[in-house]
């Protein structure tokens, strides 16, 4: 008998979750980074319903403050896997101008991302949503369901999360709800980078390594990607060989220094380094357990 | 992650990686209190495995200090409890699922906590788990809770244990002491259906016996915990079983392309195998295996693929494709384990759904046979089944259902229960077998028919089903309206109260078990005088909306008119022409819907009746205009 390796299974249980989700829904959609996860959950959602287009849109929740290379990859890959890219940016935050310099990383989060995401997906009226998020992200993390409840108001209750048995997924909503799907729950960053590796999945350029213009702030090092990067006075960009571990808005995502210019370096250089994935990103720096709260405010 | 600094990492990745891509994976729950130092263990081999992340142990180090419970030395506990909540408790709640890695296997841990009102999470934990580690504190031995937790993962058909005899260090290592814990656990497992047993001595504190052979046990020569874990063989059994693939999706992309697409969850596909799609019956040849990397020769059990038939045949969800040399049964009765995972009890005759593989059917679940003590593993006498509670009951589908018996084929024979009205998942169940007894009852052929009995009567027969707290004016507007119909010359017959509980539902008390029972009587009754040729009036509180779907859906749809009398609690309790309700206020009568026990108001009845702003003769004649407007008495 062939013997199935880890990644196999992997896929095989991402794919019966795409599956699934979708004979039990009526307005699906997928939820679209642009981050290597995002490409990993692409690539399986081509799987799962080959050779049918994946029968879903894209939605992605933009903040405009992502990194040039991110808006180049995202448009091309919608284009690349012919299904329907939904790009919406929060009317409020549009109007106010919200970023991350005068408003503050707290409430530019708050407001482009969580509050965007509710109201896209109250727009379009999108009852079950897949994300791509993963258990061994986070400690809070570790309990969520695959297929995860949310009331009208968009809010995670742990109370109201049901037990889940054997593969078989509980996706009945009551009127209002809408449930999150996680197919890369029993991922781990590594398994991640494994799949990307073996089959050769494409990711944005920013995650090898590459002179990049960066101010150090704080510790942290923070790529100049465009002209609306404010400077202390004093400052100046630097060019140095940097590559990101995780990508949001460019103002708060610090780099690291590598020198890993292609898949296996990064990949060496992961699995030989100490911190951990998500100490890259500066939101889940503001208290303990604040990836936690932010989960019961509707944010992914 | 600060793997052990791997040679073959530093000097060739690529060869490191084509090795790591050929790992197998393994699925574990850990069943243990919080005292037997289980998230200790699960701390230490995240930690031995050196998948602690700097950044998380300096938050270790710091929250060790802080509220750590080793006097300032690392608390692994830490690394692995979750939600804010339960990290003040101490205790753990809910499943956590954590992964580790190493040069041979990825790890899936399901950390379940061992306390006994959690009963459901440990299931939950062990439904997707091929080996269960089961902790003992040394010092203790084997517990009630040790057997509690070996019954319910033997439940769940898990049939390879790990015992992990803990805390060793602190009875100075004795071989005495683990041997005979080893000899008690083996003698009470002797009754469970475990095919391997490897016991452990360790301390997870110390790490002893985890990763590495402990210089403190030198009598000990087995395996370390981790060691096992890797090499273990969880015999691919399901590979061996008769091919099963239940249909998730019809993957139609144009006309010329029509698979069927679904996980395998028993045995093998090749293209020309003979397959039979159940419960329909019909069979054909399997043409391709298409998946988007290649047409496959062949796939196994864990797969998820999509199949293409050789000839035109109806395949839809829900159906099972299945190896037409050896089929799965079919049926609509069966005895099943079922554990309750709801607050709200399991009410028997309640209509609930029942999802199994990709199939959802209404199923009704009968008065347990018996539940199980799950620590003494003793049979008692059960009316119904409460949170975190085990029984045997019988359960009867509206539909014919493909399955196995679970301990064949686990994803073929297990089934959740979901409630129709919140959407929770109520139960998590184990087909065993199919009782034969759908098989015998064949329904009379009847010759004079509901029509017939009808048009005899020159009427529509219908049900009136009023429903309403008590004192809200139902039986008197249900009679009035019998009365009128009686005199327009219609044939009818009023149900309630007091000639249903007092003759055919006397057995019947006021808990919900009962309640649930007393309508679904009268539902049956009701339905049986519709098919009779009568317009049937039905006054019953009839407090819950799951049973008066129930009685709609015993009818046709057109058939079924719901009354909600509608009176608010103040009023009916101020009419109290019974007395009822002042008796419940003083406590000498249980259950008394809106006062202890709840009333589930109709969304969308047919007639809503206002009695604070209607008499009831008017009410009546609202109800006669209905029932003129829906043509059933004629103009």
């Amino acid at each position: 008998m062939p013997h199935l390796t880890h990644l196999q299974r992997l896929e095989a249980e991402s794919i019966q979750i795409f599956r699934e989700a979708v004979s039990e829904s009526e307005r699906p959609v997928m939820l679209y980074s642009v981050g290597k996860d995002s490409s990993v959950m692409l690539h399986l959602a081509a799987k799962a319903f080959y050779p049918s287009k994946p029968p879903f849109p894209l939605l992605h929740v933009d903040t405009t403050w992502k990194f040039q290379a991110m808006y180049e990859m995202r448009d091309r890959m919608a284009a690349q896997v012919g299904m329907d890219l939904l790009v919406y940016q929060n009317p409020d935050c549009v109007e106010q101008g919200i970023n991350p310099f005068d408003h503050g990383s707290a409430v530019h989060t708050d407001m482009w991302k969580t509050e965007g995401l509710k109201q896209a997906l109250d727009q379009y009226g999108f009852d079950t949503a897949f994300g791509g998020a993963r258990r061994d992200e986070e400690k809070s993390r570790a309990k969520e369901r695959v297929f995860s409840v949310r009331s009208a108001q968009h809010r995670w209750d742990p109370k109201r999360q049901r037990p889940e048995l054997w593969s078989l997924y509980n996706a009945r909503r009551s009127p209002g709800e809408s449930i999150r799907v996680f197919p890369l729950s029993n991922w781990t960053e590594l398994d991640i980078w494994q799949y990307i590796n073996l089959e050769q999945i494409e990711i944005v350029p920013l995650y090898y390594a590459a002179p990049r213009p960066v101010v150090e702030r704080d510790g942290t090092l923070i790529m100049v990607d465009d002209e609306r990067m404010r400077l202390d006075p004093g400052e100046t960009p630097e060019l140095r060989s940097v590559r990101f571990r995780t990508l949001g808005c460019y103002p708060l995502t610090g780099a690291i220094e590598s020198e890993a210019a292609d898949l296996h370096g990064i990949i060496q250089e992961m699995l030989l380094t100490t911190s951990s994935e998500r100490q890259g990103r500066v939101i889940d720096h503001d208290s303990s357990g604040s990836m936690e709260k932010k989960k019961q405010e509707g944010y992914f | 992650m600060s793997h052990v600094a791997n040679e073959l990492l530093e000097t060739d990745v690529e060869a490191y990686l084509k090795e790591h891509e050929n790992k197998s994976m393994l699925r574990f729950i850990t069943c243990g209190s919080v005292d037997d130092g289980k998230s200790t263990l699960i701390g230490r081999l995240l930690y031995d495995s050196h998948l602690v992340f700097e950044d998380h142990l300096a938050a270790l180090e710091a929250d060790s200090k802080k509220v750590g419970t080793q006097g300032g030395d690392l608390d692994f506990a830490l690394l692995v409890d979750g939600l804010a909540a339960e990290r003040e408790q101490g205790i753990t709640i809910d499943v956590a699922y954590r992964f580790f890695s190493t040069e041979q296997r990825k790890f899936i841990v399901a950390d379940t906590p061992g306390h006994e009102q959690y009963t459901r999470n440990m299931v939950t934990g062990a439904s997707t788990a091929d080996l269960a580690v089961i902790l003992i504190d040394a010092r203790k031995g084997v517990l009630t809770q040790t057997r509690r937790h070996s019954f319910l993962v033997s439940l769940l058909g898990i049939k390879h244990v790990v015992l992990a005899i803990n805390k060793l260090d602190l009875v100075d290592y004795s071989q005495e002491v683990f041997d005979s814990i080893e000899s008690d656990y083996r003698e009470f497992a002797a009754n469970l259906s475990f095919t391997d047993i490897v016991a452990i001595p360790m301390s997870a504190l110390r790490g002893d016996n985890i990763t590495s052979p402990s210089e403190a046990t030198p009598w000990y020569t087995g395996p370390t915990l981790v060691g096992h874990l890797e090499t273990v063989e969880i015999e691919d059994e399901i590979q061996h079983q008769p091919f099963r693939l239940p249909v998730q999706w019809v993957n139609r992309p144009d006309l010329d392309f029509r698979g069927f697409s679904g996980q395998i969850v028993g045995g093998t596909v090749r293209p020309g195998d003979r397959v039979r799609v159940v419960p329909a019956g019909r069979e054909s040849t399997v043409a391709r295996i298409v998946t988007f990397d290649r047409d496959l020769d062949e796939a196994v059990a864990g797969q998820s693929v999509t199949l293409t038939l050789a000839d035109e045949i109806d395949v839809s969800r829900g159906d099972v494709l299945v190896a037409a040399e050896s089929p799965c049964a079919v049926a609509d009765q069966f005895e099943a384990h079922i554990v309750w995972m709801d607050e709200a009890e399991m009410l028997p005759g309640r209509p609930y759904l029942m999802k199994i593989g990709t199939r959802t059917i209404g199923a009704t679940v009968a008065q347990p046979k018996y539940k199980v003590n799950v620590n003494t593993l003793e049979h008692t006498a059960a009316k119904t089944l409460e949170l975190n509670e085990i029984g045997v009951c019988n359960i009867n589908v509206d539909r014919p259902v493909p399955f196995d018996a679970y301990d064949d084929n686990r994803e073929m024979g297990a089934f959740i229960l979901v409630d129709r009205f919140s959407n929770a998942t109520v139960a998590a169940g184990m087909l065993h077998f199919a009782l034969r007894r759908a098989d015998n009852v064949h329904w009379q052929a009847i010759e004079v028919d509901k029509l017939a009995h009808a048009a005899l009567k020159g009427q529509k027969p219908c049900v009136v089903w009023f429903t309403g707290l008590s004192g809200s004016g139902k039986s008197t507007i249900a009679n009035i309206l019998e009365r009128k119909l009686h005199q327009l010359g219609r044939h009818t017959y009023l149900l309630d109260g007091d000639n249903v509980r007092h003759g055919l539902n006397k057995d019947l008390g006021f808990t919900d078990a009962d309640r649930v029972e007393n309508i679904r009587r009268v539902a049956e009754v009701a339905g049986l005088m519709v098919d009779a040729g009568l317009i049937v009036l039905v006054s019953f509180i009839s407090p819950f909306k799951a049973e008066r779907r129930l009685a709609r859906d015993r009818v046709e749809a057109h058939e079924f008119l719901e009354v909600y009398v509608e009176t608010p609690l103040e009023v009916a309790e101020q009419r109290d022409v019974k007395g009822l309700y002042a008796k419940a206020r003083r406590g000498e009568l249980a259950n008394f819907t809106g006062i202890d026990s709840p009333y589930e108001a109709p969304e969308n009845p047919e007639i809503r009746v206002d009695t604070t702003t209607l008499d009831a003769e008017a009410a009546a004649d609202a109800i006669l205009e209905h029932l003129r407007n829906e043509g059933i008495i004629g103009q």
